[in-house]
């Protein structure tokens, strides 16, 4: 065995163990490296029960406007939704059946008061004609099936 | 097959790399402006607006090449290092010294238009997600590279302890480009993945491929020029360096 073997040893042994460690660290970690909880888990309280990051879809139709800046809106992933409240500026891509994270906590009421929301943005991009043939497309197999 | 190996092992010595590393610096740097200057005016009058981001979503075509190309010249150093603990070779280390201000200049890059595409479309400059966080730690290890080798007088071990500190770093790499995946993030998922289509229109694509293209025929440019700046320094005393005509003359 040469010196240069040995070396090249060291190098996939050393980087395997390096690996290891820090696959070993990440899985420990779990969920605390995410960034937001969901619907679901915020509802079964999995989450953290004081300030915790809630994301998910806004419900289409679920948007309603108070007075001066106070929006209302319900956070779903489809399986449950929690019913938010925020006042302040909403960001650019804020839509109904946008992503969406908002920060905050529940009240006794069970509606989760945010105090920050911010929009989450999907790996999608097309020019504005391809997102209306899209969506035509889709209506019309909408349509058709009623 | 020996032979063959003794020719790359021809191009490990200084002194036949530096007119090489010349002539490769200069094309690559033509390719660069051409294609950056391409990829440029695609960005800004041929690719067509989004449909929910508007014109502000142009900023992605210095974005993504640019996180893109830190990722990579990181790797690729990795591999210059892992050559350089293996066969000793004084070249290599000299190319991964080369390639570190490049890769954090591609670092800063990719954070700082980040940070422009984030305020308007989330609503944050900045969040401590695993995706952002992780590209953070990516500058660092670029800059503590650069810090440690620098520290360091005695170029064998400055050498030495600067590969093992990118060899460390390089776990790193995985968990910035698989982040997205494994953890919920506000960052969004690969549009561009290693299987199945691109969610993205084919100009917005073909705008993002010069570019990234542009990007690394840039890093290969400035990386030869750097080298054969290194080379000279740590030959200095050498007879061929001594007889280079841009040192006599």
């Amino acid at each position: 065995m040469k010196a240069r073997h040995k070396r090249f040893g060291f190098i996939v042994v050393g980087l395997a163990g390096l690996g290891l460690a820090a696959w070993l660290t990440l899985n420990a970690l779990d969920n605390n490296l995410s960034y937001f909880f969901s619907p679901t888990e915020v509802t079964e309280n999995e989450g953290p029960k004081d300030h915790i990051r809630l994301g998910g879809l806004v419900e289409p139709g679920s948007l309603e406007r108070g007075k001066e800046l106070t929006v209302r809106f319900a956070v779903s992933d489809n399986a449950h939704k929690v019913n938010v409240e925020y006042t302040g500026i909403l960001p650019d891509l804020f839509a109904e059946g946008q992503g969406v994270i908002a920060q905050g906590k529940m009240n006794a009421n069970g509606v989760f008061v945010a105090d920050e929301v911010l929009a989450k943005h999907d790996e999608n991009y097309m020019p504005p004609e391809v997102a209306e043939a899209l969506e035509k497309g889709h209506n019309q197999a909408v349509g058709a099936k009623n | 097959m020996s032979s063959r190996i003794l020719n790359w092992f021809k191009f490990s010595s200084p002194a036949t790399f530096y007119p090489l590393a010349g002539r490769i610096g200069v094309w690559s740097m033509v390719i660069a402006v051409v294609l950056i200057v391409v990829g440029l005016y695609m960005s800004f009058f041929v690719a067509p607006t989004d449909y929910k981001q508007g014109e502000g979503y142009r900023i992605i075509y210095v974005h993504v090449p640019a996180a893109w190309m830190s990722m990579f010249i990181y790797l690729v150093m990795a591999f210059w290092s892992v050559l350089g603990i293996i066969y000793n070779t004084r070249l290599s280390a000299m190319m991964t010294s080369a390639l570190a201000p490049t890769g954090a200049m591609f670092a800063f890059l990719s954070l700082w238009t980040g940070a422009f595409w984030g305020k308007p479309m989330w609503g944050t400059w900045w969040v401590w997600d695993a995706r952002l966080t992780s590209a953070l730690i990516l500058f660092f290890l670029y800059l503590g590279y650069i810090a440690l080798q620098g520290a360091i007088d005695d170029t064998r071990r400055s050498d030495r302890a600067g590969a093992l500190l990118v060899l460390v770093g390089v776990v790193n790499i995985p968990i910035i480009y698989f982040s997205v995946k494994w953890w919920n993030t506000l960052h969004q998922g690969a549009t561009i993945k290693m299987s199945g289509e691109a969610s993205m229109d084919p100009v917005m694509l073909w705008t993002m491929l010069i570019m990234t293209f542009g990007f690394w025929a840039y890093a290969i440019a400035t990386a030869m020029s750097r080298v054969r700046s290194i080379i000279l320094e740590r030959e200095r005393e050498t007879t061929w360096v001594s007889e280079l005509p841009e040192v006599r003359g």
